[in-house]
């Protein structure tokens, strides 16, 4: 058992917006949200990152286990792909920095200034950081935002491979994801029937 | 740890990254001086370490806000809080980097700067230990007004009104260090104080920087 949540309810802005959510991820499993703008898929993500508090519910998972990755990849545009890289992998004590390069198609582009990559590319960055940190598991917002076809089937590869390293990965996306044994989870079925939060002081902190 | 202090410097030393910012506005700053209060040079030398004390003050104050809003645009900032680095040593460090990138160039330019406004040269060294002991306790409570105003877009009004306050005490016993100095007094028991307050701020805004960081990523 890499993750187990259990019983979780989640908040933003002060307003319930998913409560039990329970479900577990096991090493090798690919668990993928499904759910309209808004459903909270997002806030679930940054809860179970730590990133916030959750209001009710338990949230296993061993420490220093979890790898995320957003809406932004965390690019310096003044720093070369490498230079971005490395610094990822010195704080999460030392990755293989070729390797990540290698997985991505990146090795052409290693010396440009991450002001100067594209969207595409700067997401692709974004994703070797991932393959750096040496985490088991990988909790992805909308991974596949502005990949093309060819990006698209690089990520599927590094994150198959990531699965049959007995890692595993937790993502929110609209589009299919070319996984074997990916699981989906519809958010619809957690929406919080009663969004009233009793801490009041919630949305000032 | 040692990697983020080199990625912050070799961000600021690179273009657009703000060093030699604060060296500059506080060359402005003495350069103008003589210009607008006259160059009669025992009314320079009287107001010389107030204004070196301001000048350095307010440069400090002029790349405070880079300090974590830039981290947190490009969402560095949420990678570095689900990394394995506690929030508090982010903190330590990121007001280090700051030290570094601007109180240390200001300390070193300031005996040269002290010549144009007419210092006299027993007030050199004294000058030149307070700001040595000062800028850093400008860096760490300026880090922690960065990590309060971080979520804020353009928060620069904000950060400067809730810092200014905070630099009062510092401003205090630092131009009253360089300044009895200056006049050939003792000049002990503000230079005690001030490393006071430096000490007591390094040890203790760390923690409340990390905590508001907390606070503000959610």
């Amino acid at each position: 058992m890499v993750l187990r949540v259990s019983d979780l309810s989640v908040a933003r802005g002060g307003l319930r917006i998913l409560e039990a959510v329970s479900f577990e991820l096991a090493p090798g499993a690919a668990l993928l949200l499904r759910g309209p703008n808004g459903i909270g898929k997002t806030t679930l993500l940054r809860t179970i990152m730590g990133l916030q508090p959750a209001l009710s519910g338990q949230i296993d998972a061993p420490a220093d286990s979890l790898a995320y990755a957003g809406h932004l990849d965390g690019v310096k545009p003044t720093l070369s792909v490498t230079e971005n890289l490395r610094f990822w992998a010195s704080i999460f004590g030392g990755g293989d920095v070729e390797r990540a390069l290698e997985l991505f198609d990146l090795q052409a582009l290693r010396d440009r200034a991450g002001g100067q990559l594209s969207a595409g590319q700067k997401r692709r960055l974004g994703l070797a950081r991932l393959a750096v940190t040496g985490r088991t598991t990988w909790l992805l917002d909308e991974p596949t935002v502005s990949l093309d076809a060819d990006a698209r089937a690089l990520f599927e590869r590094a994150v198959t491979e990531h699965l049959k390293a007995g890692g595993a990965v937790m993502a929110a996306t609209h589009l299919d994801l070319n996984l074997e044994a990916a699981q989906t989870l519809d958010m619809a079925q957690f929406k919080a029937k009663d969004t009233l939060t009793d801490t009041f002081d919630e949305a000032f902190l | 740890m040692k990697a983020l202090l080199l990625r912050d410097l070799r961000l600021a030393i690179r273009a657009g990254g703000g060093f030699g910012l604060a060296l500059a506005f506080f060359l402005i700053v003495v350069v103008l001086v003589p210009l607008s209060v006259g160059p009669s040079s025992d009314r320079l030398s009287t107001i010389a370490p107030g204004i070196l004390w301001l000048g350095a003050l307010l440069a400090c104050l002029l790349s405070l806000d880079r300090i974590f809003a830039l981290d947190r645009e490009d969402g560095s900032l949420d990678l570095l809080a689900t990394s394995p680095m506690p929030m508090e040593a982010v903190a330590m460090i990121k007001s280090l980097a700051h030290w570094i990138t601007t109180g240390l160039p200001l300390i070193l330019a300031a005996p040269l700067f002290a010549v144009m406004l007419n210092l006299p040269m027993h007030g050199m060294g004294a000058l030149f230990v307070s700001l040595l002991l000062g800028t850093p306790a400008l860096s760490v409570i300026g880090t922690f007004g960065s990590a309060l105003t971080v979520g804020l877009k353009r928060g620069g009004l904000l950060l400067s009104l809730l810092v200014l306050p905070l630099y009062v005490p510092t401003l205090i016993f630092g131009a009253e260090m360089a300044r009895r100095a200056a006049d050939g007094q003792d000049f002990q028991t503000p230079m005690l104080m001030l490393a006071g307050i430096t000490c007591g701020t390094i040890a203790l805004l760390p923690f409340a920087s990390a905590a508001v960081l907390r606070a503000n990523l959610r």
